[in-house]
């Protein structure tokens, strides 16, 4: 039985939606984590301020992305949703907390009156930008290693902590840093702001070469764990591998040399990221879950699947010329961002910001990391003793 | 433990637990999404068009309370999404093809909707003063559009259409009959009414606070006004609609109708309960209307109602107090809110003024409560009236729950997490209307929010209005 047209259509729309959430969306996630990294108050005031103004307006449309994706699939490949949601219900209900914790953050950092309490809700915003594309990207790696049964009896814990899995969080977090500042580079450098973009060319730069590091990890991970998925990026989607690495070195080259344009980067870096999802799309073909559920067999009827050529229509034809014109007028700045409240307090000559005053010491950004990445570890431990446990009784 | 643990589980009330409250903090966030535009439209409207720099004002900061509600809206709602999976995949996986689709819909509806609210509250202070207001009215449509995909989805659970099953598999779907179901109709205009009345209900109370004070200055009485007039227009439209739906639940969904009512036998002159605690299959403490039951469901006492007995115990819904005293008190705040209505309305049409008297003021004041209890009491008179079934007479809720283990640490999670994100739904508004009041003038526009205007300076604001 091979998978129908309207099957293989509804999946690449599904492919396009992914790769546009892991631009956009991992645009936004990255910006938490550099916010997290960028130090103390005062010295952190002026990266920080640029991310602010840069994710505020869009951060809300960009995550109806990750809701698309998830009606995408369980109307269209109903089997292998509640199969993926059954067996990794540990790893999603974490990246949903980080996604609840994010808006929270977002929510109060602007309402909070005092640089104390703006810092705890800007670090609840930071840690949860490196939660959720941690734990996206061990799910990822658990569909990718074949470790997700089409029938599961209940949580699976193998597939997500697998050392695939876990890679594939990694470089899920060193991905959005990446695209993240290179999106800032380009921002910075339309505000005329010389040191800014500096600051971000820097960091994209070390960004790249360590996803490119956790890449090439994951990828010999995938030749054991993987080897469905292996075949398919090695073969039929070598092509956009070959394309996705090339635009990323073209990346780093742009910035090494400083020709930063802001349109060429930030389209060179969109081709890096969506072409390795379309890669991996293309590599799992034709399963759904590799390599016990096929395309074919864990596709809706083809009324529902037409109806979401429908939608997906409906979605060219209106949202977006919506979404440019949101675009378009925030880069026009029509749209006008976000200050922190102390900036405007005394922009407005009221109260004072009381400037040089770190409340936090100013910790190395690398140790940092390092306690961050053991934490997590520590953390999936715990949970993973937790929940065998409870399997036992 | 062990065996509480065991209860527990076997009749899946961790997960309808989480989804309940899930839901119902949702809604009513989700009443200011479909509702909320509109009434901050109709100041915004007035201000331009008289430049009134007082209706301006109460835009400008609507439209800031609005940032915060969308955004916790737009979060709690993406918890839905994920635990329709997580706790449903039994539901999912078997008619994820045809239940899904009205969700699709919503996707596109919100998105356009989140786009929108995001030029709406950004634009303040660039775009032309007519241009920013257009820029609003899209959220007022897509909201609605978007409100009636999502509750199209609930309608598909009650009056289950547009699909085939063959050896329990989908095999068949007709995405037509799917999103116009039998529920669809009365479910979406009711629902649509409620976050109407919710939302107009619950501004206007805030400012019917002012007015007790003593604030009687035209700021708010515009306030209070403005959405007291839109809650009091959809008020005797939702006692109407009410009204249609339970003859349709009657006809539609005779168990639950019989739940409502404590319908036990299947009888022609079946009284009308008015209160009232079932145990043991008596009633205590209510009062009885003779054959009034009948006459709603039929305009006649010789109306048959259809009782629980006519399905074997293990397919009637729990909880029957439950859902009656639920019922009872959404109809008696029906009737409460349209009185209210009904009062300042003829006041109005006689002396052309706003009532300001205690009597009317207090109760008026706890309005938006109010209506937010008869919403919750609504759904939960829908969402329990249905069980044991999740699929109505097709899925039942425990071949649809996850067997993933861990439902119980997400329960107590999300139920954190909602106590947190009520403080913040609610505190932050308040947080700024107290430094509304106090502030001096100057850091009126130094307010942040998740997204809004940052600065008056340019475009309209409450002190240049600017009025073509
Ligand atoms: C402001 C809110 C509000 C008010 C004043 C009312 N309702 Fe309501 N009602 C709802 C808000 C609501 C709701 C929360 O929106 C529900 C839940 C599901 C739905 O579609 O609407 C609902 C459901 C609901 C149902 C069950 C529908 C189902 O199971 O599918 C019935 C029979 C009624 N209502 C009847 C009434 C009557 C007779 C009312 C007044 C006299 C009334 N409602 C006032
Ligand atoms: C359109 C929207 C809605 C959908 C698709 C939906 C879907 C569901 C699902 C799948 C369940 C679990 C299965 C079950 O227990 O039958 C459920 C239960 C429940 N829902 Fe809804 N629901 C919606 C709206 C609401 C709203 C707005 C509320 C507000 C309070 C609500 C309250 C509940 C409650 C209390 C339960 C638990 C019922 C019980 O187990 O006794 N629902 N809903
Ligand atoms: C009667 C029930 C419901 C109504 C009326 C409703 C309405 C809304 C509204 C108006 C919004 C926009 C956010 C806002 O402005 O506050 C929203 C957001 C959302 N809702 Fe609900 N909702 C309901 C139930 C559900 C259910 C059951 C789900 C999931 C399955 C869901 C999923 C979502 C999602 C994912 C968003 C976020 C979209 C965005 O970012 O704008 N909703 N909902």
């Amino acid at each position: 039985m091979t998978a129908s047209p309207e099957a293989i259509g509804v999946a690449t729309i599904l492919v396009v939606v992914i790769a546009t959430y892991a631009l956009f969306g991992g645009a936004d996630f990255g910006g938490g984590i550099w916010d997290l990294l960028a130090g103390s108050a005062v010295r952190g005031a002026a990266p920080r301020d640029l991310i602010d103004e840069s994710i505020t307006p869009v951060w809300e449309a960009n995550h109806v992305w990750l809701v698309f994706i998830l009606v995408l699939l369980w109307t269209a490949f109903p089997p292998a949703f509640a199969a993926i949601m059954t067996a990794l219900f540990v790893p999603l209900s974490l990246s949903l907390l980080g996604i609840v914790l994010r808006g929270v953050g977002f929510a109060f950092r602007h309402t909070a009156e005092r640089l104390r309490m703006q810092q705890v809700t800007g670090a609840l915003f930071a840690a949860a930008s490196l939660i959720t594309p941690f734990f996206m990207g061990a799910v990822v790696g658990a569909v990718a290693t074949g470790q997700v049964p089409v029938h599961p009896a209940g949580n699976v814990l193998a597939a997500w902590t697998s050392p695939t899995a876990i890679l594939t969080g990694f470089l899920f977090v060193a991905a959005c840093a990446y695209v993240s500042a290179v999106f800032l580079v380009a921002e910075a450098r339309q505000r005329a702001r010389e040191d800014l973009t500096r600051y971000f060319s820097m960091r994209a730069i070390a960004a790249g070469v360590l996803t490119g590091a956790l890449a090439g990890a994951a990828f010999a991970e995938l030749s054991v764990s993987a080897p469905h998925v292996f075949a398919g990026l090695t073969g039929r989607a070598l092509p956009l591998v070959a394309i996705s690495i090339a635009a990323g070195i073209a990346v780093l080259g742009m910035l090494w040399r400083r020709w930063n344009h802001p349109l060429g980067l930030r389209v060179t870096a969109a081709i890096a990221v969506a072409s390795v999802v379309w890669g991996w799309g293309l590599a799992q073909y034709p399963y759904l879950l590799p390599t016990s559920l096929s395309l074919a067999a864990g596709s809706a009827p083809t009324g529902s699947l037409v109806a979401e050529f429908v939608v997906a229509g409906l979605a060219v034809l209106l949202v977006a010329p919506a979404f440019a014109l949101l675009y378009v007028l925030q880069q026009r700045r029509m749209l006008t961002a976000a200050e922190t409240h102390a900036d405007l307090r005394l922009a407005a000559g009221v109260g004072q910001a009381n400037p040089g005053q770190p409340a936090a010491a100013p910790v190395a950004a690398a140790t940092r990391v390092t306690k961050t990445l053991v934490l997590v570890l520590l953390t999936i431990r715990a949970i993973r003793d937790v929940f065998s446990a409870r399997r036992r009784r | 433990m062990g065996v509480v643990a065991h209860v527990l589980a076997a009749g899946a009330v961790p997960a309808r637990s989480q989804m309940g409250s899930s839901l119902g903090f949702h809604i009513i966030l989700a009443c200011f999404g479909i509702a909320f535009a509109a009434v901050t439209l109709t100041a915004e409207w007035i201000g331009i068009k008289r430049g009134d720099a007082a209706a301006m004002l109460l835009a400008r900061r609507w439209s800031k309370v609005m940032a915060v509600l969308v955004a916790v809206g737009a979060v709690s709602g993406t918890v839905l999404s994920y635990e329709m999976g997580l706790l449903w995949p039994g539901l999912m996986g078997r008619f994820g093809a045809a239940i899904g689709l009205p969700f699709s819909f919503e996707g596109i509806f919100f998105f356009l909707e989140a786009i929108f609210v995001g030029v709406y509250l950004y634009g303040w202070q660039r775009l032309p003063a007519w241009a920013h207001w257009w820029s609003g009215v899209p959220i007022v449509v897509f909201g609605v559009l978007g409100a009636l995909s999502v509750v199209a989805a609930n309608s598909w659970m009650n009056s289950p259409a547009g699909y085939t099953l063959r050896h329990g598999k989908i095999t068949r779907v007709d995405p037509v009959s799917v999103f116009f179901n039998a529920s669809t109709p009365f479910e979406t205009a009711h629902m649509v009414l409620a976050a109407y009345m919710v939302t107009a209900f619950l501004v206007a109370g805030v400012y019917a606070m002012g007015l007790l004070r003593g604030r009687r200055d035209r700021y708010h009485r515009l306030g209070f006004g403005i959405p007291f007039t839109i809650a009091g227009i959809a008020a005797p439209l939702q006692v109407m609609m009410g009204d249609i739906i339970a003859r349709f639940i009657a006809h539609n969904q005779p168990v639950k109708f019989a739940a409502m009512e404590y319908v036990s036998k299947t009888t022609r002159d079946v009284p009308e309960w008015v209160g009232g605690i079932l145990i043991n299959g008596h009633v205590y403490f209510g009062s009885s209307i003779p054959a009034f039951d009948s006459i709603l469901a039929g305009f006649s006492p010789h109306t048959r109602v259809i009782g629980w007995d006519s399905v074997p115990p293990a397919q009637r819904p729990p909880l029957v107090t439950l859902i009656h005293l639920s019922f009872d008190l959404m109809v008696g705040i029906g009737f409460f809110l349209l009185a209210l209505a009904a009062w300042q309305g003829w006041w109005w049409w006689f002396h052309r003024r706003l009532l300001v008297t205690p009597w009317f003021l207090v109760p008026a004041a706890l309005g938006g409560v109010a209506a937010v209890a008869a919403m919750e009491a609504g759904w939960v008179v829908t969402e329990v009236g249905r069980q044991p079934w999740i699929v109505y007479r097709v899925l039942l809720v425990n071949n649809a729950v996850t067997p993933a283990h861990g439902v119980t640490v997400t329960l107590g999670v999300i139920l954190a997490l909602y106590a947190i994100l009520t403080v913040v739904s609610i505190g932050v508004p308040m947080i700024m209307s107290r430094r509304w009041r106090l502030g001096p003038p100057a850091e009126e526009e130094t307010e942040q929010v998740p997204y809004g205007p940052s600065r008056a300076a340019a475009g309209p604001s409450a002190d240049e209005p600017t009025s073509p």
